[in-house]
């Protein structure tokens, strides 16, 4: 059966490919610290499951030092110049669009049918991590596409990878950091006591207050955790249950509904919601990196009155 | 109170600009001792969530694909696809991606988008490209402007689509928590009340959107005329 672990695999050997090309580059003057932390951070990811817990927080730990005392070293340049892209884009046409489409339609693909298929009745891939799985054979399947297609000298696809995975630099491991915040967060109880302060000073005098200060706890919540799935339990036992629905008696769908999507809006403005805010601000190469957040503010707030607005009319229909 | 420091540490920490990697790391380990654990706990709990989370980066894999094809002018060929369409502006492509977006998102098809494989390669650089058709030149801050709204669209779109379709993740651990606590609610009841949401949002980014063009002109003109 193909388990998570092939995902695993297949991003510790893409790690450890960043971690080489970084190495043999004498052009980069922070090469040894950018192969270390993209090598301890493949080691993570190819013998994580075997290794003891303790080792593998002192690797993360290392790692994080590595990059905070070192420094890591930006991207290089570009391997092509525009001229030359240019020139490939006219001599491709539309078909350069083939493989990356590849990427989202064998996804999809796989999430679909994959569940279905089994070898002398065991399932051939772990029903319960189809999506990720499937996105990992698509990418495989993409590369193979391009490299038909392209024809590039082999190393090329690990020489371009390095070239962004040192453009996003330490945020790409970001928003697995801050997934282990969240979890250390649960062990030591952080949330209850958040709600608990919540409760204790915000006036719950009146039907809409009560509302108000769910919708807005779940935005302020969601922003503080990073993760509106992380709020919702939390706000809702504190708050939306006993208040909104036994003592005003609010209908419980329309509550959590619309109290998870006000969650949302706290993740439009968080710099804490790494995956979504931080990392596009890497991956396009902005200066700021709340630039993302910057943009989405606006909606944000605006959708979370529209929220407490919904709410309000239709929980206590 | 204690296992509040993470908060503080984080608060501080962001506030003050400090790398946020050291400071995600030094609020998970903080947190781990004001919860009374010996260090050698600390770190092995912090081990063990960092491993565990391992599938949260998969989309980077999509990384040597899209290096390989930008190193062979895919944003470039994105550029000249939306220069051929003279209705195109950055307003109008990222409203329509929105749309997309959002649709997509509602039947379940959330991995049609994504910030490496879809806003890098595609949808950013026709965004700049449409409004470098319009409006000429445009400088550093204007294109920076721009690729951040079209991470903002691609990101609106999957919040407030994908709630939508009665077997994502959020649907399901509304439900989940809402039975422990003595409720059975219908996912698709669920579903039904995160159209009037859904609706709002479209409607509110979409005339951010319709003003984005307006806007993009005026700050150009006025770089234009400093430039001058």
């Amino acid at each position: 059966m193909i388990t998570l672990e092939f995902v695993n695999v297949l991003m510790g050997l893409m790690m450890a490919g960043v971690a080489i090309v970084n190495l043999r580059d004498r052009t980069s003057r922070k090469r040894y610290n950018n192969a270390a932390f993209w090598g301890l951070y493949a080691v993570t990811f190819l013998a994580g499951s075997y290794l003891p817990n303790f080792v593998n927080g002192l690797l993360v730990i290392v790692m994080v030092l590595v990059m905070a005392i070192g420094k890591l070293g930006g991207a290089p340049p570009e391997s092509s110049t525009r001229a030359v892209r240019e020139a490939s884009a006219r001599r491709w046409g539309n078909r350069l669009f083939i493989p990356a489409l590849t990427i989202p339609t064998v996804t999809l693909l796989g999430t679909l049918f994959l569940k279905r298929v089994s070898l002398n009745g065991t399932p051939l891939v772990d029903p319960k991590q189809v999506t990720l799985i499937s996105l990992g054979l698509s990418t495989v399947i993409a590369l193979i596409v391009g490299l038909v297609m392209l024809r590039p000298p082999l190393r090329a696809p690990m020489v371009e990878a390095r070239r962004l995975m040192d453009a996003v630099s330490w945020a790409a491991v970001l928003p697995q950091m801050l997934a282990a915040l969240g979890a250390m967060f649960a062990l030591a109880g952080v949330g209850p006591i958040v709600a608990g302060i919540i409760e204790r000073w915000i006036p719950l005098h009146t039907a809409l207050s009560v509302v108000a200060t769910y919708t807005v706890g779940m935005a302020l919540f969601t922003m503080i955790m990073g993760n509106a799935f992380a709020a919702f339990p939390v706000m809702t036992a504190g708050i939306g249950l006993p208040l909104i629905v036994h003592q005003y008696g609010g209908n419980v769908a329309v509550m959590a509904a619309v109290g998870m999507l006000s969650g949302f809006c706290g993740t439009l403005m968080t710099p804490m919601a790494a995956n979504f805010n931080i990392v596009p601000a890497a991956l396009l190469e902005l200066p700021n990196e709340n630039a993302v957040i910057k943009v989405q503010i606006p909606t944000g707030l605006m959708l979370l009155a529209a929220n407490t607005l919904i709410m309000y009319v239709f929980v206590f229909r | 109170m204690l296992p509040l420091i993470g908060i503080l540490i984080v608060v501080t920490g962001f506030s003050l600009r400090v790398n946020p990697l050291a400071v995600v790391t030094a609020a998970a380990l903080a947190t781990g001792l004001a919860a009374h654990r010996s260090p050698v706990d600390v770190i092995s709990a912090f081990g063990k969530a960092f491993i565990d989370s391992r599938s949260v980066p998969v989309v980077w894999l999509a990384l040597p694909v899209i290096g390989l094809l930008e190193s062979a002018g895919l944003k470039e060929r994105a550029r000249m696809v939306i220069s051929k369409i003279h209705a195109a502006t950055t307003g109008r492509l990222l409203l329509a991606y929105l749309a997309l977006r959002q649709l997509t998102s509602a039947l379940g098809l959330t991995s049609l988008g994504g910030h490496p494989q879809m806003v890098r390669p595609l949808i950013a650089p026709m965004a700049e490209a449409a409004a470098e058709n319009r409006l000429g030149e445009l400088s550093d801050h204007t294109r920076h402007r721009i690729r951040a709204h079209a991470a903002a669209a691609d990101n609106i779109g999957l919040f407030f689509g994908e709630d939508i379709f009665i077997a994502i993740g959020s649907i399901l651990l509304i439900r989940g928590f809402l039975e422990q606590n003595g409720f059975r609610v219908e996912p698709a009841t669920l579903a039904i009340w995160a159209i009037p949401t859904a609706i709002c949002a479209f409607v509110i980014h979409g005339a951010r959107l319709a003003l984005l063009d307006r806007s993009l002109r005026k700050e150009v003109a006025r770089s234009q005329g400093r430039a001058e």
